[in-house]
């Protein structure tokens, strides 16, 4: 591998991004690099975010300098061995930018499109990535989210296994239509999900009340969940920010959402004004803020939650993870004091409630390995 | 999220509130065609073909022809608009509404306020405006002004088909007489639009670029000129924010100053005709809030005082375009080119 010439290239973070702008580099040319390595720092529309290295070697050249806008899949940098010469680098490079415009064809062509599904008369939008014939991982967004929350670990993961995300009912493009709220009530809509279509086991990763979606579908339907993880999760503890639910729910401008926003990251700089959009764009359709508020009722009534599944967890029969950013403002990382043995909790630093998107590298590492060690 | 043009964005929001809300009817010349003919029903549709389906699905009584009398059906519809309808009147081309202004102004804007706020107007109007199709004179101005001018009438200018959707559901669902302009060159411009129904609150600017050096205020159609413009010079290094306000009337006058106040500088984007313009009503709001934030003159980008030209090439020079935002925006910060 390391005798080869390596392309870095700029990655497609969500369905809608079309090009990104260097921001800085970490890394000089002519250092050794490792995958995994936080090499670049990439900002698009929506947010900036650092992109770690595909692969190791040396980093030999930068093709894109900093404050430069370029396409997805654009060349970024080369990597090769000391010992490669300059001027098969620059061959390289020259014969990558002749096919970017194929490339970015293919690209088009491999990219998911959202799909919809009908579970008892109640439309649900969901994006299927990747093509695996092992038992595929399952996306649950948390309060508030949808199938954009996991813009940086569903393309990533999704090279190595089937993966699925879904707008939760309330949610995103799904019904608003909704006749309970509850933690079981969403469950079974997403048993129902995974039984249309024909999906009989599944990882599954949940974040904060997805992650409480996730623990109640483990144990209530041990036969469907291989492994689980869960991110800044309800359903350990009965306490909840829930000036922060009522804020968003009660947020109608972009001003009052940008404030509400900041307080799910440990770096509030990451709040853009299409993240604001986009959520103020979803919460316009009609019935999104009643059935804000349904949920809102049955899962955190009267301020806390509703439902806890701590003292059950020890009855898990597979393996369990649980992953919390330690500036956690919304659900108290002292919930995951006292957790059985069976769920390993792991603390990522310099991330809020929003450990996926704050540190997507090493929240996808983690969930690789659990999903690896099945 | 579906790919949608300007056109289909306003006949799906007309449509989803008319199958919402038995009270939402639409009048108008040609909206629908055929009436009273033995010929082909719905065959027009509007000069646009925004309204065409509607007449099959909800009925002549509910989709109303009229003759070609803008005084006669603006009239009747604020008149159905007080006593309890919500119609949404097609006024074809803003430049006719000369013939019933008096309806507008003197009527439908002081029904709440003479009324002693017990009577409501749901009124909307909905009227094509601008530049650059070769219109000529009397079917190509941007009367947006003359409205904003009038307490008692909301005006409305989207700038693209996700904002036309939600902007004139929020219209249809008004309890006040609102005026909906709809630039006719955007017909066909696409956007990602919902199915599903949205509201887009009025008074309530949009930021469609956000930057340090100078803020662009652009309305309606010029809101996509001084994006490019806006994404030009960001390649120069000179970042902008652009600021849709969405509506003129009521109009977000603390997010314009708020942004001007960030970045000191100002240029104004109107299509209108120069005089008692948006842009000298911006321009006039900013140096009286926030004169002591200004580090350079105010720059108002926008059309010579004269009739729409209909020589091709005197229209093309007639309309503000991105070269002269970027020249405006330049002169600003010191870097023409």
């Amino acid at each position: 591998m390391s005798d080869q010439i390596q392309a870095v290239t700029m990655p497609k973070w969500g369905l809608s991004m079309t090009e990104g702008m260097v921001a800085k580099w970490n890394a000089e040319e002519g250092s050794t690099i490792h995958k995994g390595d936080e090499l670049v720092e990439i900002e698009t529309t929506k947010i900036t975010n650092v992109y770690e290295s595909p692969v190791s070697g040396v980093l030999r050249r930068k093709v894109v300098c900093e404050g430069e806008t370029v396409p997805i899949q654009a060349l970024l940098a080369v990597v090769a061995n000391l010992d490669t010469l300059e001027s098969d680098i620059d061959d390289f490079i020259e014969q990558y930018q002749s096919s970017l415009e194929n490339r970015l064809a293919v690209q088009d062509k491999l990219d998911p499109s959202y799909e919809r599904v009908e579970i008892d008369g109640q439309g649900l939008r969901f994006l299927r990535a990747g093509d695996s014939g092992q038992i595929p991982l399952l996306f649950l967004h948390g309060f508030g989210g949808g199938i954009n929350s996991w813009m940086f670990n569903q393309p990533p993961l999704s090279e190595s296994i089937t993966t699925y995300s879904l707008d939760l009912p309330g949610h995103g493009e799904s019904n608003k239509e909704i006749k309970a709220g509850d933690i079981s009530a969403m469950m079974t809509s997403v048993v129902s999900f995974l039984s249309s279509l024909n999906v009989p086991r599944v990882h599954i990763v949940g974040h904060s009340m997805g992650g409480g979606i996730a623990l109640k579908l483990s144990l209530d339907h041990p036969e469907l969940a291989k492994s689980i993880t869960i991110i800044s999760s309800i359903g350990l503890g009965r306490e909840i920010n829930s000036k922060y639910i009522e804020d968003f729910i009660g947020a109608n401008r972009p001003k009052e959402m940008k404030s509400v926003l900041t307080e799910l990251f440990a770096n509030n700089k990451l709040v853009s004004r299409d993240m604001i959009n986009d959520i103020l764009k979803y919460k316009r359709l009609d019935g999104t803020t009643d059935a804000l508020r349904r949920i809102a009722a049955d899962v955190f009534p009267d301020g806390y939650q509703s439902l806890i599944m701590k003292d059950h967890l020890s009855q898990l029969r597979i393996p369990a993870q649980c992953i919390w950013g330690t500036e956690d403002q919304i659900v108290p990382i002292s919930h995951t004091n006292d957790l059985p043995s069976n769920i390993v909790t792991h603390y990522v630093d310099g991330a809020g409630h929003m450990a996926h998107m704050e540190r997507s590298g090493e929240v996808n590492r983690l969930i690789e390995e659990l999903i690896r060690g099945t | 999220m579906p790919k949608k043009t300007f056109r289909q964005a306003v006949h799906e929001a007309l449509a989803q509130e008319m199958r919402r809300d038995p009270t939402v009817v639409i009048v108008g010349e040609d909206i629908s065609g055929g009436l009273g003919s033995p010929g082909e029903q719905d065959a027009w549709g509007g000069p646009q073909g925004v309204t065409k389906g509607l007449m099959p699905e909800f009925g002549r009584s509910r989709v109303l022809d009229t003759p070609i009398s803008e005084s006669a059906f603006i009239g009747a519809a604020v008149g159905a608009a007080a006593t309890g309808l919500r119609p949404v009147a097609d006024l074809m081309f803003v430049d006719f509404m000369g013939v019933c202004f008096d309806q507008i102004f003197n009527q439908a804007a002081k029904f709440r306020y003479m009324f002693g706020g017990r009577a409501v107007t749901p009124l909307v109007i909905r009227t094509m405006y601008g530049a650059g199709l070769r219109a000529a004179s009397q079917h190509s101005q941007s009367l947006y002004p003359v409205f904003t001018h009038i307490p008692g009438l909301k005006v409305v200018i989207p700038s693209s088909p996700y904002e036309a959707k939600g902007l004139l559901t929020e219209a249809i669902r008004d309890d006040d007489p609102v005026v909906f302009f709809e630039h006719k060159t955007l017909y066909d411009v696409e956007e990602d639009v919902p199915d599903e129904a949205y509201t887009i609150p009025f008074g309530e600017a949009n930021l469609t670029r956000e930057g340090d050096d100078v803020s662009i205020v652009a309305i309606g159609r010029m809101v996509n000129l001084a994006n490019e413009a806006a994404d030009n010079l960001q390649r120069d290094n000179i970042q902008c924010t652009v600021v849709d306000p969405r509506t003129t009337s009521p109009m977000d006058e603390d997010t314009i100053i708020e942004t001007v106040e960030d970045t000191g500088r100002l240029v104004v984007v109107d299509e209108a005709s120069p005089r008692c313009s948006i842009a000298t009503d911006i321009s006039a709001l900013v140096a009286e809030r926030a004169f002591t934030a200004l580090k350079g003159p105010i720059r108002m980008v926008r059309p010579p005082h004269t009739p729409v030209p209909f020589a091709p090439e005197l229209e093309d020079a007639y309309i503000p375009n991105v070269h002269d935002i970027c020249e405006a925006v330049r002169s600003l910060v010191g870097k023409s080119q």
